[in-house]
């Protein structure tokens, strides 16, 4: 029989019982991408699979963001004393659906003398941003969109676009108070990206690599917090305290806080312009959070401790994807905690903390990291 | 060397107490039990205000529908903002003697401001507040009350 009528006679089936994919992704994006290879022309392939990437990506970042604003409501409430949204739907998980309605009713003011276009296209690189950064992130066993090689490298750079965002969205306003608030934020992303990037950097040298995928199998027999000790702890911490600064997030919000220069550089924002400010800053915490997940708590890698083989077949029984949920919701919850506990900080607060404190912590633990890793000090 | 003992102090001591502050938070957070927000209205069945709460000031009858209130009109005199109307009237008492006594002691309770000097400055202690706070009518005619129940007298003794 000729080849071709072979191929063309049988539809690829996947490689494994159904139960299995939950475990490793990779047989079920072979066999979509086997059946649309049949199916279509490779051009027309690869067309699709973007656009089926995209609409995932685009689904599950509303998917979060309605999560995230409606547990942000809630876990600020319990933490002050009441209840949070509990009218809309049983225990108010309608909430933010309403809030949405809401804002999307809203009429969007034009401002005179703005530069209008420049004001419009602010909200979305600050989307486009976060919606680059989601695509590097590992979110199971073979659920990775792009596995760059320098994955770390990638992420960093390109949620620092976010600036160009905030800084269009101060200056098109027309808006002085917007303006200074913009300025502020500006010079808080660019300071804490420092810090951020050298605490990634530390974990790189122990890692040896800066490719997501070979950070979390190197992960495998117990998680970077736990075997490079002190210095791996330490870089967590900072990188919590960065990241949270950097998102504009957390106590250190100054740039956007309602009561602070009457809410900064989106003052001048109404409608669905806001709602994607707000939505991209959730997105940017999640952003941060899974990658403080993947990099210090082992992303999908379940909680292997060495070598002891039947400890980790018990935990390996939990699937991948349930355990990278569970750890970036609680490094969410964790900026979640700092934000409702600390009182906001002021601009030349913030940069004192940076420039004086945390950059020096870094530099010493980079040192320290380096050594105890030449030294095979760590487990 | 003194500088950077003191740089080092004061980082530790920054970091304790900022979790001393996340302590506090995160034992409201994982203890739903120190919520105090009311589920109003549907817990009104067993809803109870605190002993002080000033609800609506009420005259408070006995079992003989007899009041303390005597007509002397000082409730009236000590009200900021003329709330309160005595209306009193002369009777004539078994010895022959003409007295004063309270015919309507009007309450407008839509002017009232709470700050409960009428209860204060009563001599006999005629009037307290009430606990009621689901005051809203439909017509406001129903906001101007007279606080003695009709057909009560004073209580003996209180004069």
């Amino acid at each position: 029989m000729l080849p071709e009528i072979v191929a063309l006679n049988t539809s690829p089936s996947l490689s494994v019982p159904w139960w299995k994919v939950v475990y490793d992704f990779a047989p079920l994006t072979e066999w979509i991408d086997s059946s649309l290879h049949n199916a279509m022309s490779p051009f027309w392939t690869t067309v699709t699979e973007m656009l089926l990437i995209g609409v995932l990506i685009l689904l599950f970042y509303a998917l979060v963001g309605l999560f995230l604003v409606y547990a942000e409501r809630k876990v600020c409430a319990f933490m002050q004393n009441r209840l949070g949204p509990n009218r809309v739907g049983p225990f108010g998980i309608f909430q933010t659906i309403a809030d949405l309605f809401k804002l999307l009713f809203k009429e969007l003011i034009p401002i005179k003398d703005a530069d209008s276009f420049l004001f419009n296209l602010a909200p979305f690189i600050v989307i486009i941003a976060s919606f680059m950064a989601i695509a590097a992130i590992p979110f199971a066993k073979g659920l990775h969109a792009i596995d760059l090689n320098i994955g770390v490298l990638y992420v960093i750079a390109v949620s620092a676009m976010g600036v160009i965002g905030v800084l269009l969205a101060g200056w098109s306003s027309n808006n002085k108070y917007s303006l200074i608030g913009a300025m502020r934020s500006g010079a808080q992303i660019v300071s804490y990206e420092l810090s951020v990037g050298l605490a990634l950097i530390t974990i790189v040298i122990m890692a040896g690599s800066m490719q997501l995928s070979v950070i979390v199998e190197a992960q495998r027999d117990g998680w970077f917090i736990f075997k490079g000790h002190i210095p791996a702890f330490i870089a967590f911490v900072i990188f919590l305290i960065s990241s949270t600064a950097e998102t504009n997030r957390g106590p250190f919000d100054l740039a956007e806080a309602e009561s602070e220069l009457t809410a900064g550089y989106h003052t001048e924002y109404s409608g669905i312009k806001f709602a994607f400010f707000f939505l991209a800053e959730y997105i940017n915490m999640f952003i941060v959070a899974s990658i403080a997940a993947t990099v210090f708590l082992g992303g999908w890698m379940p909680f292997h401790v060495g070598h002891w083989g039947g400890f980790n077949q018990v935990m390996d029984f939990i699937p991948p994807f349930i355990w990278y949920i569970g750890k970036t919701f609680f490094v969410i919850f964790l900026m979640m905690w700092f934000k409702w506990t600390f009182p906001r900080l002021r601009i030349d607060q913030l940069l004192t903390l940076e420039w004086k404190y945390l950059l020096p912590i870094n530099l010493v633990n980079v040192l320290i990291m380096a050594f105890i890793v030449l030294m095979g000090w760590h487990f | 060397m003194r500088s950077i003992i003191n740089y080092l102090k004061e980082i530790i001591f920054g970091v304790w107490s900022l979790l001393k502050g996340m302590k506090v938070t995160g034992s409201y957070f994982f203890r739903p039990g120190t919520i105090i927000t009311q589920k109003y209205p549907s817990n009104r069945k067993d809803l109870v205000m605190f002993e002080r709460f000033k609800g609506e000031v009420v005259m408070p009858h006995n079992e003989k529908n007899e009041h303390k209130c005597t007509g002397c009109g000082i409730c009236e005199l000590n009200c900021p903002n003329g709330t309160i109307e005595i209306i009193s009237k002369t009777i004539v008492t078994e010895d022959g003697k003409k007295k004063r006594a309270i015919d309507k002691h009007i309450y407008r309770l839509s002017m009232c401001t709470f700050c409960a000097l009428c209860v204060k400055t009563c001599p006999s202690n005629a009037l307290a507040f009430s606990q009621k706070f689901e005051h809203a009518v439909f017509n406001r005619a129903l906001l101007i009350k007279q606080l003695n129940k009709p057909g009560s007298q004073l209580m003996k003794g209180v004069e």
